[in-house]
């Protein structure tokens, strides 16, 4: 059950930073949802939004975490190039994906995809936990607001969903080690 | 009423939605330009840090124009009531800009590859 270095910075990533976000999307964006003055009482408004307020801010400072470990810390091990005469691809993702007809494509669609789209998320999230924050309680009045907020972070959920799968997928076929 | 006199001008939340827009969009063509010729002189450009690659810079330039356009908006927003309906249909439709550039089938298709 031992992880190197690479392995654990991988799992940080993906099964951390990036599982926080993915399994707490639900209850934030129902919370959002049910933020409806026909449904609180002021108390319990007062007490959703606040506690909506925190939940949102953390989800969106684990979604930007995810990205720069994800792009800054493992990428770089993942795409780094194999030194000339290297027959052992193993600790050369990128490469040993591309080598094989089977497996490029787990490179060139979905590491693509999810490098690139992963972005998104976190600049949605952040714009969702901000937008929050600012109404308050005063969201619960504003309908197309929370709309738009709810839109947003769907969003963000499907960018981070796009990442992860992908990022699940390409760790089984040429794990970073 | 009183609620409604107390309610909060919808300024800074049209901003913080418009630039997350931006933001996205910028992404996505920033992506997109980049991969329509991956040798040109501006896909080079996005090599700001060499174990990263192209990544590097594409990213950092989304999330720069993102935070500046936010705090470009909310600057001159903060005080208003914008027509949110609008801009926030031109924030969601953004987003999809941001989606559509990073898919790479689509930059394969305007390849022509």
């Amino acid at each position: 059950m031992e992880m190197n270095v690479r392995e654990i910075w991988t799992v940080v990533h993906g099964m951390v930073f990036g599982l926080i976000f993915l399994l707490g999307f639900s209850g934030a964006l129902y919370a959002v949802y049910s933020l409806k003055a026909e449904w609180l009482t002021t108390e319990g408004m007062t007490r959703t939004v606040n506690i909506i307020k925190v939940y949102l801010w953390g989800l969106a400072i684990s979604v930007w975490a995810a990205v720069f470990t994800g792009a800054w810390v493992v990428y770089p091990w993942y795409r780094a190039t194999p030194p000339d005469g290297t027959t052992d691809l193993s600790a050369f993702p990128r490469s040993l994906l591309l080598v094989n007809e089977s497996t490029a494509q787990w490179h060139e669609f979905g590491m693509e995809w999810k490098e690139h789209v992963a972005f998104l998320a976190p600049i949605a999230a952040t714009v969702v936990a901000f937008v929050v924050s600012y109404y308050g309680t005063q969201l619960a009045r504003k309908i197309g607001e929370r709309r738009a907020v709810m839109i947003f972070f769907i969003f963000a959920f499907v960018a981070m969903a796009i990442a992860g799968m992908f990022g699940a997928f390409i760790t089984k076929a040429a794990a970073v080690r | 009423m009183a609620s409604e006199m107390n309610d909060k001008v919808n300024g800074p939340a049209a901003a913080a939605l418009l630039a997350g827009g931006i933001g996205s969009a910028a992404m996505g063509v920033i992506t997109l330009i980049y991969e329509l010729d991956d040798k040109s002189g501006f896909s080079k450009s996005m090599t700001w840090y060499k174990p990263v690659g192209g990544l590097s810079g594409k990213s950092s330039w989304a999330i720069i124009i993102f935070f500046v356009s936010w705090a470009i908006l909310h600057f001159i927003w903060k005080d208003r009531n914008t027509n949110f309906a609008h801009i926030s249909s031109l924030a969601i439709a953004l987003l999809f800009v941001g989606l559509i550039g990073t898919f790479p089938p689509f930059w394969h298709l305007l390849k022509g590859s």
